[in-house]
Parts: structure tokens; sequence; C-alpha cells
């Protein structure tokens, strides 16, 4: 049984770099799904990071920019200091909004924007983190129907929080980095 | 339907509810940001659902005022993005200074922190006494905040930084004197600056204008309503006069590319071009 979705949006601060190569790097070069990512620790400038990672990895990855349309095979890093959303009719925007859980961008507003767009036809995953930013996003997406991811806190470099959205019991899967691998790549469709 | 798409259907009866009651046209903003903000307000309102604001907004003006303030983000800096402000004292106003007189117009000016940040840069290149400033906002809160230029003093360590990444001449501290725990922005600083309300959504605009800011406010609008804003700029812009976005702002999604010229890619600093 594959379900269909329209983005995958990901979360996470300590370790996420490490995370994400691994999981980005065994994603097929054909990965449909677009990628969407808030990263506390490694916010992206002007597009060192996206280099950094195009170095690494086949699917192609760009900064998302204000109003820019949301386009399929592509992963796309939040800029630092301002908040990334989604808006409904699947572009960006960006915004000057109060730092949430003391970040900007922020796990929670991407989340949430990503839910209000989406609906159910969103994953959202929560990855090693040190803080509870995300925590109140994952709720947000699950209310609107979407699925929902935490890395098992046991093999994530920070467990904290993947740890708080699991206890605060909003959380549909707990998976291995290996398993959302295999999940992206056999259960999910565009 | 889905839950997500009540909830906008809920949002734009609100919005409309608002525009046909109080003239305020938030029909044009990027929806996830207004979302965002409308649920707080309704988080902190205590009310079930957000179509359940919308016979108080109509019958009660001041509840309706609440919400307005609730929608508007005044987040600002002194000579925030300093290397923008080195950009303009190295580029454009050497320009600027062929004119024996010229506006400039800082659209969204929230609580006034980036035109003071001008009038100082104007000041320390001898250009002051041929500017006049306007500064816009539709948030009257704000505008007050501006006139007053009285700011708190825990924020002075990191203006002075900007100001000094910024190419400042002097010392950040000659441009206000403290009182208690806040800081009064020199008398001098205020005397070229018109602080005025004006809604960018639905006001047109009074005259030309050589230099127009308008920073971090095109991101909470729609492609229709930033295609209209930038047409506004436009017009009262003379050939060669200047726009200055924010640093994650552009023309690209705005159908207006072609009509102006990037002075300074990295920083946001574009030129309307001449009619070929
Ligand atoms: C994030 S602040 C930007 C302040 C400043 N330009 C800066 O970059 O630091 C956005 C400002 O835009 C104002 N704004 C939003 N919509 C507006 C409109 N339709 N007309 C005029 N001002 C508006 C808000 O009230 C707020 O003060």
């Amino acid at each position: 049984m594959t379900r269909r979705f329209k983005a995958l949006v990901i979360g996470g601060s300590y370790g996420l770099l490490t995370a994400l190569l691994k999981l980005l790097g065994s994603l097929p070069e054909g990965f449909q799904l677009p990628v969407i990512i808030v990263s506390h620790i490694h916010s992206s400038d002007c597009g060192e990071l996206a280099d950094f990672f195009n170095e690494r990895i086949s699917i192609p990855v760009k900064e998302a920019k204000d109003k820019e349309p949301i386009q399929s095979n592509t992963v796309y890093l939040a800029p630092s200091n301002y908040h990334l959303l989604i808006e409904p009719d699947g572009t960006f925007s960006l915004n000057m909004d109060e730092k949430v859980s003391y970040s900007r961008p922020s796990i929670d507003v991407l989340f949430q924007s990503a839910g209000f767009a989406f609906g159910d036809r969103l994953i959202a995953v929560l990855m090693t983190g040190s803080n509870h930013d995300g925590v109140n996003g994952v709720l947000s997406v699950k209310k609107y129907g979407g699925l929902t991811i935490a890395q098992d806190p046991d093999s994530a470099e920070c467990p904290v929080m993947p740890r708080a959205a699991i206890d605060a019991g909003y959380v549909d899967q707990v998976l291995t980095i290996d398993q959302l691998i295999g999940f992206l790549t056999t259960k999910v469709n565009t | 339907m889905k839950p997500h798409q009540i909830e906008a259907l809920e949002i734009s009866l609100l919005l409309e509810a608002i525009y046909q009651r109080y003239g305020y046209d938030f029909r044009n903003y990027a929806a996830a940001s207004i979302q965002r903000r409308i649920t707080r307000f309704l988080l902190s309102s205590d009310r079930p659902s957000i179509s359940a604001l919308i016979p108080e907004v109509i019958h009660d003006p001041s509840f309706f005022q609440q919400l307005l303030l609730g929608l508007s983000i005044t987040v600002t800096e002194m000579f925030r993005d300093p290397l923008m402000f080195k950009s303009l004292r190295e580029t454009v106003l050497p320009f600027l200074n062929s004119f024996p007189s010229f506006k400039i117009w800082h659209a969204g000016c929230a609580t006034g922190q980036e035109a003071y940040s001008l009038s100082i840069l104007l000041e320390e290149e001898g250009l002051n006494h041929r500017a006049t400033i306007y500064a816009t906002d539709f948030n009257d809160e704000a505008l007050d905040v501006a006139r007053k230029g009285i700011y708190e003093k825990e924020h002075i360590q990191q203006y002075s930084e900007n100001y000094v990444l910024s190419g400042g001449k002097r010392s950040f501290a000659d441009y206000y004197h403290e009182k208690y725990d806040a800081v009064i922005m020199r008398k001098s600083l205020k005397e070229r600056i018109i602080f005025a309300n004006h809604n960018l959504a639905t006001d047109s605009v009074f005259s030309e204008i050589h230099l127009i800011f308008c920073r971090n406010v095109l991101i909470y609008f729609d492609r229709e309503l930033q295609k209209k804003v930038l047409n506004l700029f436009w017009d009262c812009l003379p050939y060669n006069g200047f726009l200055c976005l924010g640093t994650r702002e552009s023309l690209a999604f705005s159908g207006l590319e072609d009509k102006f010229m990037p002075v300074d890619k990295k920083y946001k600093i574009f030129q309307k071009k001449e009619i070929q």
C-alpha cells in the first residue's frame, strides 16, 4: 500500500547535518517528493549549505526563496534569519515574525504552515535535535491529518527533540534513518 | 471539505468581513503568514473558531483594533543588514548628491529605526538639509513609537554594532541620550522625517520619490499584491531612482524584473531603468 503526498518537511538541530547526509544520500536520484528542511544550526546564508549538499547527494538542493513555486525532485533549505512557510498554492513565503522557541527559522512555523497548506498530503519528520521547537508543529500536522514521524530517539545523535514529540503523543511512527529510507522509497507516492 | 480547507474558508470570510466593514484589505496577504497571525490571536482571545471571531469583529471596533495589531509584525532594528547601509553610503548617496533636494520614502517603517538610521547616514554624508524623509506604516501604534523615537536600552548594544559595521563615522552614542532604561533619539534626526499613516494595499502615492525603502514588508504579501505595490513604486520613482528591498526579497516572481536594474545584487538595491 502506498499513500500520496505533496511534500516532506524535516526539522532538527544538533546532529542534523550528518543525519541528512545519510538520509538524502540514500534516496534515489529521481525521488519526486519535494523535501523542505529547517535546521537550527545550519541555516543557509548565501547558498553555501546548498553547495555542500550538492557536492554530496544527487537530488538537487536549493535555498528556498520567497514566492518560489515548490518543485518536485528538489530539496529546499530554509534561509537564515527568516521563518520559512508553505503557502496553500504550493509556493514558499518568508517572514520576519518573532522567534519561536528562540529560533528563526522555526520548525514549528514551517510544519504548521505545511499542515495548513497540504492537510493529509504531508509527511513531517522530526529528527535529532536539542530543544522542543517542532513539537507544536508536529501537533498541527497531525490535526490537519498529515503523517507524523519521529526519528527513533535511541538512534538519534541528540534524542531531546524527537523524544519530546513522542512523549506528547503526536507521533504516528518512530523510525531509524534506515527504516525511514525504506518507508520513503516504497510506501510514498506523489 | 478537509479541516485545512474549512479553516481556509473561515479565514477568507473573516478577511472579507474586515475589508467590507473597515476597509483594511488583507485579502492578498500571504495566506500562510495571515493564518499564523489569526491562529495566534484566536488562542489569546479564547474563542472556539476563526469564524466565531466574525460577529465581534463586525460589531465591536475595539475588538477589531486588537486583531489589527495582532496582524501587524513590527520587528525591526537600527541599521538592520549593516552592509546594505554601507552599500547605500558608497553607491546611492553620491548619486543623490547631484540633486539640490530629494525625497526618501520608508514604506512599512514599523517603529522607525530604519528611518532614523537613514537620517544618521545623511547627516554624516552632509546631505541632511536637502532631504525629506517620509516614513509610513499602517500601524498607528508603531507610528507613535516612531514619532517619539524612544527605544529600550537593551537593544542599543546591537544597534551600535550594526552602526559600526555599516561604516558609521562617529560613535552611535552621539545620536541619542539616555533616560532611565530607554534611549531617546536626538531631535535633529527627527526634523527631516515625516511619519504618516499609509496603507500600501489600498492607498495611492503622494509625490515623486528618489529613493524608496520597502524592506521585509513585501514578503507578507501574495504575488499579486507584491506586483501591485511594486508598480506603485515604479510609478513614483524617476528614471534612475532607487528601490531597496529586504535581503531575502526579490523582483524575481513579480514580473517587474526587466523594469529595474540591480545596483547591489546581494543587498537588493535596484534602480529604475530608462525606457529603451
Ligand atoms: C517586519 S516590519 C519591517 C520593518 C522595517 N522595514 C525593517 O525591515 O526592519 C513590516 C512592517 O510592514 C508594515 N505593513 C504591513 N502591511 C502593510 C501595509 N499594507 N501598508 C503599510 N505597512 C504595512 C507592518 O505594520 C510592519 O510595521
